[in-house]
């Protein structure tokens, strides 16, 4: 369990920051630029000093400011991959990632050969920093924290610098670090598509404060996210559960609830967690059972709340046995279909418009 | 070398050991201060960069009247000196080559200084997340990366500390064997009737001296900025 609860008086704004992790996990502190995201990790670091509060990870205290407690940043053991890699440029790619090594304190949970194998680095270890691509250097800043053997891994949005459409380079690794290590990461981003991918919980930050913080499933409902992703990128992430191929369509059956979803997707184990996005704008409500339509998927639920989004719209969150989706419709259909909380409802989604984004490890 | 006349060799190597004595003693104490001027905040700090770069704008030939007023042999430190060490400055090369230190000692901070500046705090805070203390910091990432300004201060100190005259002929002055260095023998050769020619070789001397010294510089310098990809 990571716990922050820190203040910090800056220039423009005032950090007062409260979350929890559990371990493990990958937290998102998600917020538009200038929110007081990258001083939280500073200080989760131990980089930058806090007014006062507390820091505590499993059951060290990193900082307490009331007990007058303040490690080292080089004693707390918390691997930092930064935005701009910061590699050393005095040393090849090898010597750089043994620079943690060396100098890892504590238990010893990552062997270099694993991490060069992980993260893909063996054609790399003999070059200069110079002489790598921006994905590479990112791959070996994340080498060269791991080696430090660090109980939690914070990533500064590592994949800011980056040019366009190379995410791909580097964000692959990072789930693989997250299923098979099972190390604790704080992911600093305002990219929801990459906080999609990676995050298992997410912190809302907005100047400086949490807006909210909880699962990715429980956030994704959360009205305050539509301002800062926008209207149309509005809707329920589910971690639903492969069943198995379809035959007829060759799609992926997954449990969502008490439903089932057709997902264009291949190959997938059976149990698996899938990680689908239902946007509210390409759901469509009906109170009646379907029939006679194209739609592959229709899931059978309650109605449990009805919000204003736009002028002319609601979001209705309809609960598919324990799990929430949300639809966007006109106001003029709310009131035609007499749509209430409690009321059923049929939620009907076209299966070419569900995104599955990622395949989450079993023991998340 | 069979091509300088006796004194002229003499001159030249005593030259070299002074310069070399001069920057190897001067050498960590200006990336210390270098140091302390980049890193420090103290009240007092714009003063103690005006004293040491003091040398620069002061005649040295009074440099060297204050070095024999604090390092003579009744001098405050000379005498301390003497009593608790046995160490004697004044009139050897030991003094010559404190007296050619103290004058290339503003060139030296200054270019480690540049150096010290240019590099980038936010790798000495990756060395720290990766559990690097404060001094293991200095030694693996912050001093491998001012090394083109510390190699580049120790050669200009060098070159300047083989041309050093005011200061040294004031503070040790010009006895043969012991304190006259390559200008302090040219100086004298001026002095003799018909020493033009001899003058003239030590000054040729001086010429490929230094251009070696630059030379040098050069390959270094090149040879730091391909290992750190620049």
């Amino acid at each position: 369990m990571l716990q922050v609860a820190v203040s910090k008086q800056l220039d423009s704004l005032n950090l007062d920051v409260r979350f929890e992790l559990p371990t493990p996990g990958v937290v998102a502190l998600f917020g538009p630029s200038g929110c007081g995201k990258s001083t939280t990790v500073n200080i989760i670091a131990g980089l930058a000093q806090a007014d006062s509060g507390r820091v505590m990870l499993d059951d060290g205290v990193l900082l307490d400011t009331q007990r007058h407690i303040n490690l080292a940043a080089e004693r707390r053991r918390i691997g930092y991959v930064f935005q701009d890699a910061r590699l050393f440029p005095h040393l090849k790619v090898a010597a750089n990632l043994k620079y943690g090594e060396k100098r890892a304190a504590g238990r010893r949970y990552v062997s270099f050969d694993t991490v060069v194998t992980l993260l893909d680095l063996q054609s790399l270890l003999q070059r200069r920093t110079h002489q790598l691509s921006g994905g590479e250097r990112q791959r070996v800043a994340i080498g060269r924290a791991l080696l430090s053997q660090p109980r939690l891994l914070l990533l500064d949005e590592p994949l800011a610098s980056l040019d366009r459409g190379r995410s791909e380079e580097v964000l692959p690794y990072l789930e693989t670090l997250r299923d098979q290590l099972a190390i604790p990461m704080v992911y600093v981003s305002h990219q929801f598509d990459e906080v999609l991918r990676l995050a298992t919980h997410i912190v809302l930050m907005q100047s400086g404060t949490v807006a909210a913080q909880g699962s990715i499933g429980e956030i994704s409902l959360d009205r305050r996210l539509r301002s800062l992703i926008g209207a149309d990128a509005v809707g329920a992430i589910i971690d639903g559960v492969v069943q198995g191929d379809d035959a007829v369509s060759g799609m992926t059956r997954v449990r969502v609830g008490s439903g089932e979803l057709k997902v264009p997707a291949a190959g997938l184990t059976p149990g698996t967690a899938l990680r689908v996005q239902l946007l509210a704008r390409d759901i469509i409500v009906s109170t009646q059972h379907p029939e006679h339509l194209s739609v592959r998927n229709n899931l059978q639920g309650i109605v449990t709340a009805i919000v204003d989004d736009e002028a002319h719209s609601d979001l209705v969150s309809i609960d598919i046995g324990g799990t929430q989706i949300m639809a966007r419709v006109t106001k003029a259909a709310t009131r035609e279909l007499k749509l209430a909380p409690g009321l059923p409802a049929w939620a009907l989604i076209k299966s070419v418009s569900l995104r599955p984004i990622s395949a989450v490890y079993p023991n998340g | 070398m069979m091509w300088l006349s006796p004194s002229e060799s003499e001159a030249l190597t005593l030259s070299l050991s002074v310069a070399t004595r001069s920057v190897v003693v001067s050498l960590p104490l200006a990336i210390l201060f270098a140091w302390i001027l980049t890193r420090r905040q103290f009240p007092g700090r714009t003063l103690l960069d005006a004293v040491v770069h003091l040398p620069l704008v002061l005649p040295p030939v009074a440099v060297g009247y204050a070095l024999l007023l604090l390092f003579g042999t009744r001098g405050l430190i000379g005498a301390w000196l003497e009593r608790a060490f046995g160490v004697e400055l004044i009139f050897n090369r030991n003094g010559a080559a404190l007296a050619t230190a103290v004058m290339s000692f503003p060139l030296m901070v200054r270019a480690i200084r540049i150096s010290l500046e240019n590099i980038d705090r936010g790798l000495e805070d990756a060395a720290r997340t990766l559990g690097a203390g404060a001094f293991d910091r200095f030694a693996t990432v912050t001093l491998p990366l001012m090394l083109p300004g510390v190699l580049a201060g120790a050669i200009t100190a060098f070159s300047a500390a083989l041309g050093e005259f005011g200061a040294v002929i004031t503070f040790v002055s010009n006895i043969p064997g012991e304190t006259r260095t390559l200008p302090l023998a040219l100086y004298s050769a001026l002095q003799v009737p018909n020493g033009e020619s001899a003058a003239a070789r030590l000054a040729i001397l001086s010429v490929v001296l230094g251009l070696g010294g630059l030379l040098v510089a050069e390959w270094f310098a090149r040879r730091v900025r391909r290992m750190l990809g620049r």
